[in-house]
């Protein structure tokens, strides 16, 4: 029986060989598909072994990392809760990243290419440097008054966003969406009370993850006209020439009439587009878009921004975070024609035209700024690990010429006319030139209507702030509550500059 | 004088070979700890010292009641045990709270478990080789052993589910917060069973055949046992919906047959009712959903693609890969790596928790380990000279290659997973007792087969051995071609 139990023998040891071979396949040949597979988590608890960067504005950090007794030996903290919540985003341990956190990641765990050479240098000090650091565009007093009076707005909105932008470069000096959360347990080492946070967040109906200032569009209303108001001055309007207004308007084939809002808005026939604007006249509006066609609101639309579906907002170069395309919508009938009812609607801002509050403040610059819109940008600097070493600063860029100069000059002269005159009186700033436009928008019969506001604020005629404010629900007097807030926003951009 | 030379009994290579091992196992211990807590506790060597010291006695034991057994057996399998131990502390001061992690108790959590089961196998295994003298002893309770195998092998087929289900693998005796898993046991008993039986048997069915198609294909009246242990093996699979045990059996009985009769077709014989059974129960667990087969069925196909559904059903072998991808040629070291993420790391899983941690290399050593105690094990069957010592020795040491082959295959994704423990490492009490007498059977044969032929046997009794009856004596058939 020597000979049998001799081959089983060999039997055993190709079994094993198969093992081996396998093993080798598993660990050697696979090794790396597996190491960084999106279902591996281990590469992600090892970054807890190095301590992440900070995420500093204005030389505050706002999301640090600490060092803890556990297992993993850095914790993720944000100091100002809510306050930067949605720029920031959160680094759970096994949930997925957003935000400043996800788009700055490697960068901020240290593992980006740009800090190879502080790696290289860990490996003979035998030292494990922290990851690099973020310092962020943001206004620390303009984000934090733009948390605090979206918050405590008295038009009793639960859900609103606001933007502030520098016209001049594009940075980004406020961003803020309502509600927030805190990102604190989302970070938390436990994954079940990071779990169950994330859950109670996620079944939240009022949206609290939703970063409403970028990714979520509503119709813009009124605030919509300044971009129709372009595209009058552009094809033959005036500011100070008459348009046809009146109590009512029924466009060629509409079942409704539009009106405006109140009986005492320009019930004359006839009134100048700068008082349009200021008054918010709809009929008037109505009328200018109709007889421009589609096409050319289209066309100024696209030139303030619409319809962009590639815009994100972090670094000037590449990532960041995704901003949501904002849209004119259809204006034809299902043969083709234009439809002249819906191409009225839209030209007030309803129908099917939607805006992130991002587009909003970024029309508002683009008027602030000559004509000239720049690109949004939320990371100001990277700082290595040693905080002396500048591994980027932003350098802004032009994204396209919105209208020319002189358009420009019009419509900041008509949009200073309605903080003037007219309905965005609660964004006056006394010293300063504030130019904005207000916005009343309906989404459906059923729901309220959303207050918006639009606006810059210039000192001579250096442009200071863009900003918009965007509180959903609140049916009438929403937009006077966006302006206020706008304005104080804007004030708080100014104290931050030192008044300059 | 040759023949003194190849009797030397090698007892002081054991114990060096043992404390070689043992500082390995320290070594590991103390890694863990400088990985997990930056640092080595004053008491990390405490449960090292503890085996060591029951090591020691099992050598002992082993100097006065089998001088002259195989002397890698024992250091080997203290190895691969200790490593476990270590492995299971690492599990539980992982899973403990930060602040009272220095100070875990020796005996909590499951690496205390796993030590106290230590101590009782070792005493078991100590246990039999005081009690059996002579390997051939056992063959006179081939059939009393043969019967309780078979009934310990149904005993959780027939139990209630909530009394013999952990993890959707009927396999269990559960009674109480205590469970066992009478299949360990079984294992030995009916190996005891074929051994003796193909012993008496072996003539008739090596010689009695009928040639077709160049094979020789055995009579149909001999081919019965076969067909019995191929429908209890296919009972398991359905039933305990283990196919890892199923397979166990049937190869442990088929191989046995194969060294008992020499024939080939035995094993052609055996891979074809064997593989057929397997695709059968495939097809017929896809075709219905709700049959016993349907289990055997979704675990050959997370097998097929593990990476379909990676959280749900695919999660534990996906984890368990992606632990030994991470882990890669070196490992995260001993306690630098993420066991915690493989569900069931403790049982199945705990090759791939630690080879997270000790990488292809380290893998690659414990594999020679267990060829070598398989290995260790053929010899002592080829060397001894009796033929129920022969078939013994090998089919215990084949059967446990083959439950290292089909738990390692599993969790690597060579063959479909099934609920399998890795000998020795592997948390659990049953797994742990059975295997060490698996071992202490192979202790007893190798000393017979390297046992000096003349002279006076060293043993302190000097009773003549259990058995006096020769099995090669024993009638056998008549054969009538």
């Amino acid at each position: 029986m020597n000979a049998p139990l001799r081959r089983v023998g060999v039997v055993v040891m190709i079994l094993f060989g198969l093992l081996f071979a396998n093993l080798n396949w598993v660990q050697g040949y696979k090794a790396d598909e597996y190491r960084t597979s999106d279902y591996n988590g281990r590469v992600q608890v090892a970054e807890y072994d190095r301590k992440r960067g900070n995420i500093e504005v204005g030389g505050t950090a706002v999301a640090v990392s600490k060092e803890t007794s556990g297992n993993l030996k850095f914790l993720r903290t944000y100091p100002k809760g809510d306050a930067y919540a949605h720029v920031l985003g959160y680094q759970p341990v096994n949930l997925a990243a957003v935000g400043i956190e996800r788009s700055e990641n490697d960068f901020l765990a240290g593992n980006s290419d740009q800090l190879f050479g502080d790696r290289v240098k860990d490996l003979f000090t035998g030292e494990q440097t922290a990851g690099g650091n973020v310092l962020l565009s943001l206004s620390r007093t303009a984000q934090e008054r733009a948390f605090t009076e979206l918050a405590n707005n008295r038009a009793g909105a639960s859900k609103g966003a606001a933007v502030a932008i520098d016209p001049k470069t594009g940075a980004i000096q406020a961003l803020v969406s309502m509600p927030s959360f805190d990102p604190n347990p989302l970070t938390s080492h436990s994954s079940k009370e990071a779990e169950a946070a994330y859950q109670k967040l996620e079944a939240d109906k009022n949206g609290p993850l939703k970063n409403r200032a970028l990714a979520e569009t509503l119709p813009p209303g009124s605030t919509f006209k300044v971009v129709v108001a372009a595209a009058a001055l552009e094809n033959g309007y005036t500011k100070d020439g008459m348009i046809p207004a009146g109590p009512s308007y029924r466009a060629p084939t509409a079942g409704t009439d539009i009106r405006n809002a109140v009986p005492s808005i320009c019930p004359e026939s006839q009134v100048t587009l700068i008082n349009a604007l200021t008054e918010s006249c709809n009929t008037g509006f109505a009328q200018i878009g109709v007889n421009l066609g589609a096409a050319k609101i289209k066309e100024k639309a696209r030139e303030f921004g619409f319809e962009q579906e590639n815009l994100t907002c972090g670094r000037l170069d590449e990532g960041g975070l995704p901003v949501a395309a904002s849209r004119t919508g259809a204006m034809q009938n299902p043969d083709g024609s234009e439809d002249k009812a819906a191409l009225a609607q839209s030209s007030i801002g309803q129908n099917n035209v939607r805006m992130t509050p991002l587009e909003g403040a970024m029309i508002a610059g683009a008027v602030a700024n000559g004509g000239t819109q720049m690109r949004p940008y939320l990371v100001q600097k990277l700082l290595g690990p040693d905080r002396t070493t500048t591994h980027y600063t932003a350098v802004p860029r032009q994204l396209r010429e919105s209208v020319s100069g002189q358009v420009a000059s019009d419509l900041r002269e008509m949009m200073t006319s309605v903080v003037q005159n007219g309905t965005g009186r609660n964004a006056r700033i006394s010293g300063y030139t504030v130019g904005g436009k207000t916005g009343t928008a309906e989404s459906g019969a059923q729901v309220d209507e959303h207050g918006w506001f639009i606006g810059f604020v210039m000192k001579g005629n250096e442009p200071i702030s863009a900003v918009a404010v965007m509180l959903e629900s609140t049916g009438d007097g929403g937009s006077a509550e966006a302006a206020r807030i706008a304005a104080q926003i804007m004030r708080a951009v100014i104290q931050d500059r030192g008044g300059k | 004088m040759p023949r003194v030379r190849l009797s030397r009994s090698r007892r002081n290579s054991e114990l060096a070979l043992l404390l070689m091992a043992m500082a390995l196992v320290m070594a590991y211990s103390a890694t863990v700890e400088a990985n997990l807590f930056d640092t080595v506790t004053a008491d990390f060597w405490v449960p090292t010292a503890l085996l060591t010291a029951l090591f020691l006695g099992l050598h002992l034991v082993i100097r006065f009641l089998a001088p002259y057994a195989d002397p890698v057996l024992v250091p080997a399998v203290a190895l691969l045990n200790g490593l476990g131990v270590a492995f299971l502390r690492r599990i539980d001061l992982a899973k403990a709270d930060p602040e009272e992690r220095p100070d875990f108790p020796i005996f909590a959590g499951i690496g205390g478990t796993q030590l106290t089961w230590t101590l009782i196998a070792i005493v078991l295994a100590a246990g039999l080789l005081f009690i059996i003298r002579d390997h051939r002893s056992v063959s006179r309770y081939a059939y009393t052993l043969g019967l309780a195998g078979i009934v310990l092998v149904m005993i959780p087929a027939v139990l209630p589910r909530a009394y013999s289900e952990i993890n959707g693998a009927k396999l269990w005796i559960l009674i109480g917060g205590f469970s066992i898993q009478p299949g360990e046991f079984a294992k030995l008993a009916l190996l005891v069973f074929f051994a003796y039986y193909l012993v008496r048997k072996r003539e008739v069915l090596s010689l009695a055949s009928r040639r077709f198609l160049g094979i020789d294909f055995p009579r149909g009246r001999d081919l019965g046992p076969v067909l019995v242990v191929w429908v209890i093996s296919v009972l398991v699979l359905i039933f305990e919906k283990d196919l890892g045990t199923s397979l166990l059996y049937f190869g442990m009985f088929v191989v046995t047959l194969y060294v008992a009769t020499e024939r080939v077709s035995w094993l052609i014989i055996g891979l074809v009712l064997f593989f057929g059974g397997a695709f059968l129960a495939y097809f017929l667990g896809g075709a219905f959903p709700n049959s016993p087969f349907a289990n055997f069925y979704v675990r050959a196909e997370i097998w097929l693609n593990p990476f379909e559904d990676p959280y749900e059903k695919g999660y534990q072998l996906v984890q368990g890969l992606l632990g030994l991808g991470t882990g890669g040629l070196f490992g995260t070291g001993p306690g630098g790596g993420q066991p915690l993420k493989v569900p069931e790391v403790q049982n199945d899983f705990i090759f791939a928790g630690i080879g997270e941690e000790i990488g292809l290399f380290g893998l690659s050593a414990l594999l020679v380990i267990y060829l070598l105690i398989v290995e260790r094990g053929l010899r002592a069957a080829i060397a001894v000279r009796d033929s129920f010592g022969k078939l013994l020795a090998g089919g215990l040491a084949f059967t446990l290659g083959l439950q290292v082959f089909v738990i390692v295959g599993g969790i690597s994704g060579l063959i479909p997973l099934t609920g399998q423990t890795t000998p020795f490492l592997s948390a659990g009490g049953s797994s742990l007792m059975a295997n060490w007498l698996l071992i202490a059977f192979l202790l007893r044969v190798s000393d017979a087969a390297r046992r000096p032929v003349t002279g006076v046997s060293p043993r302190p009794d000097n009773r003549p051995a259990g058995v006096p009856e020769q099995l090669h004596g024993a009638p056998t058939e008549v054969i009538r071609p």
